[in-house]
């Protein structure tokens, strides 16, 4: 037996491929309501914050696997639409991560000292400008690192999906081992690896993003 | 659509299971707590032979998904060593061994976070190194960790339906078996979300509730 077993590596990287597709449109969706969520929290209007409020203790108060069950296999009964398992994986990866990431961004802005809020109305900025010139640039800059753990969480989240039946990463490890039950152990060498390999270029990513949001900051 | 007399029929069911959902989450938590100090401690170590693959190992447990190292204890281990797991024993391990390396992150969080001037008081007061720890560093060092330990065996227990993966009956994989034999996956499915829903957010309003204490009494100590 070849002991890297190269040959394992195309329907790995194959799956790795769903792997980082699945990683990359959850991550831009979770954003999106982690921003949504995170504001509606801090929302005037009780009505808006209720939601909001719901939907992040629902979405943290249950766990993904069974969000993805509850999507992929309840939700028809109840509605009578089936979603591909790709729409479904998308759905719920960037619904739960979204949660977490609006407490991320909830904190954040209230940790921006209130003399900048008081300082951009003495300033005559609009209520636009404030967010994008003065509140944003500061939290995004401390947000940055827990995006950053909360974006290996999701890319470890999406090896569940296999459970669903997409063949991503981990589908095709489970699938490639029940032909050759004897490289069990080079198969998972290699999908640790690649897992690894992907969090830690995610992970470099950030690093520079953090970089780059720090640059002119004390 | 929901049929309720199904639901009333499926509900001690599931109830049943939630004991072991407990009792794996626990004893995956003390695993990880347990095994977290070593961690802590061998990060934080001098040596640089110690610390260094130490620090590469807990990086490498906490960037691959907990259901792949599952598996290689299920599957790779027996093959390799001959060591076959019953999969509640080999759930619980590998959820306390994954967990170890966040909660090792916290000890060392919570050691570093000791003034460096108590670690000086204690040499000029001739303190050992071992009292060091006990009387100075540790009641120190824990208090404040317990909020976030708090929040990690919460984040435990809503990771459990993972052990599924390896045949372990627990609350989501039950779900799956009544949906199967019926057909009727929307009411078991949804009384699991509730059951945890029922689970986590008192346990996590708790924690809420002893950090926001914590966080008064520090206050009111530093402008005793």
């Amino acid at each position: 037996m070849d002991m890297l077993a190269i040959d394992l590596l195309p329907p790995l990287l194959k799956g790795l491929q769903l792997t980082v597709l699945l990683t990359i449109f959850s991550t831009i969706l979770a954003l999106c309501i982690a921003f949504l969520a995170g504001f509606a929290r801090l929302s005037k209007f009780r009505l808006v914050r209720g939601f909001a409020t719901v939907y992040v203790e629902v979405f943290r108060g249950t766990s993904l696997l069974v969000q993805l069950f509850w999507m992929y296999f309840a939700l028809p009964m109840l509605v009578d639409i089936r979603f591909s398992a790709m729409t479904v994986a998308i759905i719920a990866l960037g619904l739960n991560y979204g949660a977490y990431g609006s407490e991320i961004v909830r904190s954040t802005i209230l940790a921006i000292p209130k003399g900048q809020v008081e300082a951009s109305i003495a300033l005559n900025l609009t209520p636009f400008q404030r967010l994008r010139r003065v509140i944003l640039p500061q939290a995004w800059s401390i947000m940055l690192p827990s995006f950053g753990n909360l974006q290996i969480e999701l890319l470890k989240g999406t090896s569940l999906v296999y459970l669903i039946t997409l063949a991503e990463l981990t589908y095709q490890g489970m699938m490639l081992r029940t032909y050759n039950i004897a490289q069990t152990a080079a198969i998972f060498i290699w999908i640790l690896v690649l897992y690894y390999a992907t969090a830690s270029i995610l992970t470099f990513i950030i690093r520079l993003a953090e970089r780059r949001a720090n640059v002119g900051r004390g | 659509m929901w049929d309720w007399n199904y639901t009333w029929d499926i509900l001690p069911e599931l109830i049943k299971v939630v004991p072991l959902t407990i009792a794996i989450t626990l004893a995956g938590f003390i695993i990880a707590s347990l095994l977290g100090v070593p961690l802590a401690l061998a990060r934080r170590s001098k040596s640089r032979w110690f610390s260094i693959p130490v620090t590469a190992i807990a990086d490498f447990i906490r960037k691959t998904p907990l259901i792949i190292q599952l598996s290689v204890i299920v599957f790779v281990l027996p093959q390799l060593i001959g060591l076959s797991l019953p999969p509640f024993f080999a759930g619980v391990i590998g959820l306390g061994i994954h967990y170890s390396t966040y909660l090792s992150e916290v000890y060392r969080s919570g050691i570093d976070a000791v003034p460096k001037g108590q670690w000086e008081a204690a040499t000029a007061l001739n303190f050992k190194k071992l009292k060091t720890w006990i009387r100075i560093i540790f009641p120190q060092s824990i208090p404040p960790t317990i909020p976030v330990m708090g929040n990690y065996l919460i984040v435990m227990f809503k990771e459990t339906p993972t052990l599924s993966a390896i045949t372990v009956v627990e609350l989501l994989m039950t779900a799956k078996e009544l949906g199967s034999t019926s057909f009727k996956y929307l009411e078991a499915l949804t009384l699991v979300g509730l059951i945890f829903l029922a689970l986590s957010y008192p346990s996590a309003l708790i924690v809420r509730a002893i950090e926001k204490r914590m966080q008064r009494r520090g206050r009111s100590v530093l402008t005793k």
